[in-house]
């Protein structure tokens, strides 16, 4: 089909803005594959299908949108007393002071702009390939945009379990930085990884992270985004499993005008198990959407999607999620769940939630619901002296459990719950 | 203690009086009982007496320890010392027994300019009280109310009451759904907090519990009012006979 005009002119004019980075062939003949399918597919317009509740129009214009700095004054950086490997962004360029060694048993960590100077590598097999089979059966032009575009990242190979978390920390220092960053993780038989991403990490992010994931490996991934509510970010994960491997996936959203958290799985190995949750808060001009799509293309998998938003004050949540259950992925288990908690009436909720089964003996299950708050529980708990916003923030917690139960490490889970504890007593004032 | 005079409440939706000019003294350090046939209106004053919305004061006043409760917000009459437990105790899925708990000793330690407990210190408190109470860690740990059974939620009622140490209490048929321990128990925790500066306000359908208990006062609410006050023999009497006597005698 061909792309329409106007698509096509908001596409070239956002490419006449950027220049192919320079590096080796390998890594240049996969941004110039990414170029072209950008080109053919044209960047998102608000036409789409797949951007009905959410604009893309700043995702996608050629300057950023300028994005006031998030001053976290007083608060102790989110992950801090994790034992972890740091490594620092500062608006998307690796800050070698603030960042530890890249050298972890078991793991080799790399730069994108390092490995990009290098002949050979073992991304090239990686590099936008996951990207390009999470293009069928929608396409994702932002991704194909940032494959070809994104000027550094953080290559991961594994090939042990890793002793520690490796903590990517991002740094929003300019009020107009326009960022696309790019990671690729691959786990090797058996391994096993946890990443943790935090911070606010430019005006406007465009972030892809590719984690393949091969049999039996374990792959957590925790991220915390969202404070600076200015900034625009559009991510998307790409995850194929393989036989008896396993992926989490948790992100908490606090803030934000924009936020797209596209999260593409493709289940390829019998008995692999995918969890993606997310807990989002967000007030007045918020706009969060989560975008999930997850392929059961193998027997005996688990997939498992768990998403709650608490809206306030005319926030906006998005959540479109699908489950696609392939002819011979047989004895499926497939779980979605979408939910929101409206604080008021000008706050919404825009939900789709997708079934697609073509096994014939599989267990799917989702749901949908929007409410508020339960009066009943909240006057019993000012019946005990908790004054009303107190109530309402144990309430908005309660709520969010749900996602945030699906951390499985405990002391993590606690960081993150400790953090929205925080961050909504803060708001209290 | 709790003054309340000529108080009249409908529903705020519906045109239904509920309470019609209802007077009660209940003095400090002093035990009232409130019986009362079904639907006479015994827990709509709980709950107008805790600030529940739905309802509509359309006239008189209740007054704790001479400041006026219907002006204030449910949680500021907490503080002040009021606590009801509730006829039907609210599950709150997703927050901790031991969570709630902390949060409302210390909010209202807070809204009293008092220090707030520490966490070893209420540890130490609330272990110490629920054991009396034969309510077991797993209890503490489990999402308030959720999955208890309906003794378990009630003795629940009786733990936050001991520890938030309020100065009025007020009882909704805290006996009701209680075995004979358990009401045993119950009753125990009751008249382990009874004290010269708290008064209570025991809402009930069985002689039963004023055994255990043992009331100063006896009221018999009928239609919205206060219909007849005695002593403990009031209660025997309603035990033995019924209503059908003490309404045809004041009607
Ligand atoms: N929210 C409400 N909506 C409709 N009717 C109500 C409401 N609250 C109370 N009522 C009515 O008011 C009357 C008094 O009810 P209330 O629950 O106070 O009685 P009670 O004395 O506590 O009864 P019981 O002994 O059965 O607990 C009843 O007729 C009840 O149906
Ligand atoms: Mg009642």
């Amino acid at each position: 089909m061909a792309v329409a005009e106007a698509k096509l002119d908001a596409t070239e004019a956002r490419l006449s803005a950027l220049t192919l980075p320079e590096g080796a062939a390998w890594l240049t003949g996969l941004r110039q594959a990414a170029l072209a399918r950008v080109r053919a597919m044209g960047l998102p317009t608000r036409r789409d299908e797949y951007w009905k509740y959410t604009r893309p129009e700043t995702l996608v214009q050629p300057e950023a949108p300028q994005a006031a700095l998030f001053d976290v004054s007083d608060e102790a950086p989110i992950f801090g007393a994790i034992d972890r490997i740091k490594i620092v962004f500062v608006d998307g360029v690796f800050d070698p002071a603030a960042s530890d060694d890249l050298s972890l048993a078991g793991v080799e960590i790399e730069r994108l702009e390092t490995a990009a100077a290098k002949d050979i590598h073992w991304a090239k097999d990686v590099y936008g390939a996951l990207e390009i089979n999470g293009q069928t059966p929608v396409a994702r032009p932002l991704a194909a945009l940032n494959s070809a575009f994104a000027t550094d990242g953080i290559l991961i190979r594994v090939t042990g379990k890793a002793a520690k978390p490796i903590s990517l920390v991002y740094h929003h220092r300019s009020e107009t930085s326009d960022v696309m960053m790019h990671h690729v993780i691959r786990l090797e038989d058996g391994a096993e990884l946890t990443v943790l991403e935090n911070g606010p990490a430019a005006a406007r992010f465009n972030k892809v992270m590719e984690v393949d994931v091969a049999d039996g490996a374990k792959f957590h991934h925790i991220r915390a985004q969202g404070r600076d509510h200015e900034r625009r970010a559009a991510t998307h994960i790409f995850a194929r499993l393989g036989a008896e491997s396993l992926f989490k996936s948790f992100t908490v959203t606090a803030n934000g005008v924009m936020t797209r958290n596209d999260c593409v799985i493709e289940l390829t190995g019998d008995d692999a198990v995918a969890h993606v949750a997310g807990a989002a808060m967000g007030d007045g001009d918020f706009h969060h959407d989560d975008t999930v799509f997850i392929t059961h293309d193998a027997v005996g998998c688990e997939s498992r999607q768990v998403f709650k938003k608490v809206l306030r004050n005319g926030a906006t949540g998005v959540f479109q999620g699908k489950i696609l259950v392939k002819k011979d992925a047989q004895k499926t288990d497939g779980y979605q769940i979408s939910q929101s908690l409206l604080l008021d009436g000008d706050s919404q909720f825009l939900a789709k939630p997708e079934l697609e089964i073509y096994a014939d003996d599989v267990a799917c299950s989702h749901g949908s619901t929007s409410g508020a708050i339960d009066e009943e529980a909240l006057f019993y708990l000012k019946t005990r002296g908790v004054p009303t916003a107190q109530a309402t923030d144990l309430l908005v917690l309660a709520f969010l459990a749900e996602a945030v139960d699906e951390i499985e490490d405990d002391v993590l889970r606690g960081e993150i719950t400790g953090r929205l504890d925080a961050w909504l007593s803060r708001r209290r004032g | 203690m709790l003054e309340i005079k000529n108080l009249q409440v409908k529903l705020e939706d519906e045109d239904k009086q509920i309470l019609k000019g209802l007077n009660l003294t209940v003095e400090t350090g002093k035990v009232h009982a409130i019986m009362g046939p079904n639907g006479s209106g015994k827990s709509t004053l709980s709950y107008v007496l805790s600030g529940k919305d739905g309802y509509e004061v359309t006239g008189g006043e209740a007054l704790l320890e001479g400041k006026e409760l219907l002006d204030m917000e449910p949680e500021d009459r907490a503080a002040a010392g009021l606590f009801l437990a509730f006829q039907y105790p609210v599950e709150i899925p997703g927050v901790g027994n031991m969570t709630f708990l902390r949060t409302a000793v210390n909010a209202q330690r807070k809204a009293r300019g008092e220090e707030e407990m520490s966490a070893a210190e209420f540890l130490k408190v609330v272990r110490a009280k629920a054991k009396t109470l034969k309510i077991d860690a797993d209890m503490l740990k489990r999402p308030v109310n959720v999955g208890f059974s309906g003794g378990e939620k009630k003795r629940n009622e009786i733990l936050q009451m001991a520890m938030l140490e309020p100065k009025m209490c007020i009882l909704d048929e805290t006996d009701s759904g209680l075995d004979v321990d358990a009401m045993k128990l119950v009753a125990e925790g009751v008249n382990a907090l009874r004290s010269e500066g708290r008064s209570f306000l025991v809402i009930t359908h069985y002689q039963r519990l004023l055994d255990h208990i043992k009331p100063d006062v006896v009221h018999i609410m009928a239609d919205g009012r206060i219909v007849k006050t005695g002593g403990p023999e009031l209660a025997l009497e309603v035990e033995q006979n019924g209503y059908a006597d003490i309404l045809a005698e004041v009607m």
